[in-house]
């Protein structure tokens, strides 16, 4: 089961080696990591997206809690909250090529942010799954390169984690 | 002006620390010049790793946490076995270590280790500090996290010019504010009402006790609690001593290596009392078995450890001193059925057996049993690795002392440090050391701080020329293949005695230890008593 955890820190050096270490020592793999200040400069966010069972959840969640620099740890809830990714994808690109792209890029909404005579970059920013989409539409086209930021979420309506 | 080293030193004094265990070495000297000039003890011990196994067997005595000072690099990493023994037992420890020059940091220069992150699993928190005008803070978070909550060790790596540096003035913090760390001690009153529901409920209930109702230091209040319910009391091995090993309603302690009695209790019990423990797979070998026949009330002060190996169908998160409060007022004049207890009764009675003797040796279990008699009521006895634990936490009979022992982290050559410790923090009780001669190998250089600081600790050597413990799983599990478990080349450990000035004795039988023994026992010298164990000794 996937799931997305949402932690407030204090803003300090070794913090995230001591949280990823909680993942590593236990063999659990991280499909994305993503970290940065808050609105107070003392505190960052960061949103970790992994698979595990509810036991492992669980397990995480006191463990990560029991980290002193963590201030508060929160397991978003499935369709409750806004999640987004930034990506930049490098697609081989001749230029009989080019009109295509350029229309899959403009149904998916992504933006082309660089061109070479063989190759585009498209810029894209949602959710993981449209995120999925898009690179499945543009594979066969041949993908040079992908840059993800890893997911970032929040609660919707005026719910939040906050200090 | 006043210098990094000497606010470290100022910090120690406001701690209330009185000893600290430790080995110099450049990037420490700053500190140690400052020492120099306090009235805190350094106890010089001759390898580090014994420097943070003294000062846990120093915490658990004296209700403090212990302080161990090492120096960078090699000096630090030495640290870490006794740090991680320290934190698999919830010992609560302050390690400083000294650091190369911050400017230097990251360029391998000499005696550099990263020990900050090398130790990051085993501490329950770090801090490499960058600026002397931190260090005041940093120590007393450092002694607050390290004693509240589930203690634990925590590490503080100074680089020398930190220690170097002069600032304007000292001041010591008289509280700490630290956002992301606010223990939860004060236990639930609703849980605590459907724990006390659960147990007039229950026809067998059992309390499993662990080193969380000693580290609360609430050991005549659990007992009291014990007396007046008539529940009966099972423990862990670093729950051993929470009870007298004859109180007729407690059967010792569980586990594969436990007691057949107190896992018959346990696997008996409706409803199991989990009091500060973890229960780990030595303790409950199928812990996901164990709730199918009863219901498991587990309280203990982290969070994480309820329902992390037992299900529990009621958890109680707090301190042990405020839930056994609260469950004392709530169960009013509650007593176990009379049933249960006669049950309980008729176990006790095959609780210690004799075991038999094999002619021209020691026999390590019945020496062990009688060696009680023999010590005042407060005695400390330290038990190192392997058969020998098993054998004092087996047949131990404990009074009004403790037990101490690596019951987590199961590191050779604990006891002798543990025991330097435990002498420091309680100079006027009777301290013993059982070990096997492997693990006496491992930590035989701290007979000089024995022999140096004049500390009286009887040493107990059980020697079968093996590796018992594991010489006994290849005799179960590997047929018998005895793969560099046979100890050859071991000096006479009498000449090692007596090149440290320590008077030694040996024995060959029971009746020759125990005259031994009482003669040297409540004497103020140091003794190493070496006793001829017959090799095909079980631990059981």
């Amino acid at each position: 089961m996937q799931y997305t955890l949402s932690i407030l820190v204090e803003n300090q050096a070794g913090v995230l080696s001591k949280i990823s270490g909680l993942f590593s020592r236990r063999g659990f793999n991280i499909d994305s990591l993503a970290v940065g200040v808050t609105n107070d400069p003392r505190v960052s966010r960061i949103t970790i997206v992994a698979n595990g069972d509810e036991y492992v959840i669980e397990q995480l969640e006191k463990q990560l809690n029991k980290v002193i620099p963590v201030i508060k740890v929160k397991r978003l809830t499935e369709g409750a909250f806004i999640s987004r990714e930034l990506i930049l994808i490098k697609v081989h690109c001749p230029a009989a090529k080019r009109a295509e792209i350029i229309k899959t890029a403009e149904i998916m909404q992504a933006k082309i942010v660089d061109a070479a005579p063989n190759c585009v970059t498209v810029e894209y920013c949602e959710c993981n799954s449209r995120v999925n989409t898009l690179i499945d539409l543009l594979k066969p086209y041949g993908i040079r390169e992908i840059v993800r930021t890893g997911t970032i979420a929040i609660d919707r309506g005026s719910a939040g984690v906050s200090v | 002006m006043i210098s990094g080293a000497e606010i470290m030193v100022k910090c120690l004094e406001a701690e209330g620390v009185k000893v600290v265990f430790g080995y110099p070495g450049a990037t420490i000297c700053p500190f140690y010049d400052k020492l120099y000039d306090s009235e805190i003890k350094h106890v010089l011990v001759r390898q580090e790793q014994n420097a943070a196994h003294a000062a846990s067997g120093f915490a658990r005595c004296s209700g403090r946490p212990g302080v161990c000072v090492a120096t960078s690099g090699p000096g630090a990493t030495n640290l870490i076995t006794g740090i991680a023994t320290a934190y698999t037992d919830s010992i609560p420890l302050v390690a400083i270590t000294g650091q190369v020059r911050s400017d230097l940091l990251g360029r391998d220069v000499f005696q550099e280790a990263d020990i900050t992150g090398a130790c990051e699993p085993f501490v329950k928190h770090s801090y490499l500090v960058s600026r002397t005008e931190d260090l005041p803070r940093v120590f007393k978070e450092a002694f607050h996290i390290a004693s509240t909550g589930r203690k634990g060790p925590v590490l503080i790596d100074i680089p020398m010019d930190i220690q170097l540096r002069e600032i304007e003035s000292f001041e010591y913090p008289d509280s700490v504010n630290i956002i992301g760390y606010k223990p939860n001690v004060k236990g639930h009153a609703v849980q605590v009402k459907r724990a006390v529901e659960a147990i007039r409920a229950s026809r067998r209930p059992l309390i499993v006790a662990g080193g969380g109702v000693l580290s609360s230091g609430i050991k005549p209040k659990f007992r009291k609690f014990a007396d007046t319910t008539r529940i009966p009391v099972i423990s862990t091995m670093m729950g051993i001593g929470v009870m007298p090993s004859e109180h007729d309603m407690y059967l010792g302690m569980l586990g594969t290596h436990g007691k057949a009695v107190a896992n018959r209790a346990l696997y008996e019990a409706d409803l199991v009392i989990v009091c500060g423990a973890r229960l780990g797979d030595r303790a409950v070998a199928a812990p996901h078995q164990m709730s199918e026949n009863n219901t498991v009330i587990h309280i203990d002060i982290d969070p994480a450890e309820i329902g992390k190996n037992v299900k529990t169908e009621i958890p109680i998160v707090g301190d042990m001193k405020n839930v056994l409060a609260m469950l004392n007022e709530e169960i009013g004049d509650y007593q176990v059925p009379n049933q249960w207890q006669e049950a309980v009764k008729a176990w006790k009675k095959d609780l210690y057996r004799v075991p038999p003797k094999f002619e021209g040796f020691v026999e390590p279990r019945s020496l062990v049993a009688n060696l009680s008699s023999m010590l005042r009521s407060k005695a400390i006895l330290v038990a190192d690795v392997g058969q020998n634990q098993i054998w004092c936490a087996n047949n131990f009979r404990i009074r009004e002392g403790r037990f101490l022992t690596t019951g987590g982290m199961g590191t050779m050559g604990y006891s002798i440090p543990a025991a330097v410790g435990a002498k420091f923090a309680r100079p006027t009780r009777d301290v013993v050391v059982v070990c096997g001669d492997g693990s006496f190998q491992m930590s035989l250089n701290e007979l000089a701080t024995i022999a140096g600081n004049g500390l009286a600790i009887k040493i107990i050597i059980m020697r079968n020329h093996r590796l018992g413990m594991v010489r006994e799983l290849q005799d179960f599990n590997y047929k018998g293949r005895h793969s560099a478990t046979i100890l050859k080349g071991d000096p006479d450990f009498l000449k090692i005695a007596e090149a440290y000035g320590i008077d030694s004795a040996e024995a060959n039988s029971n009746e020759e230890a125990e005259e031994i023994l009482k003669g040297v026992v409540k004497s103020d010298k140091p003794f190493i008593l070496v006793c001829n164990v017959y090799p095909d000794t079980p631990s059981i």
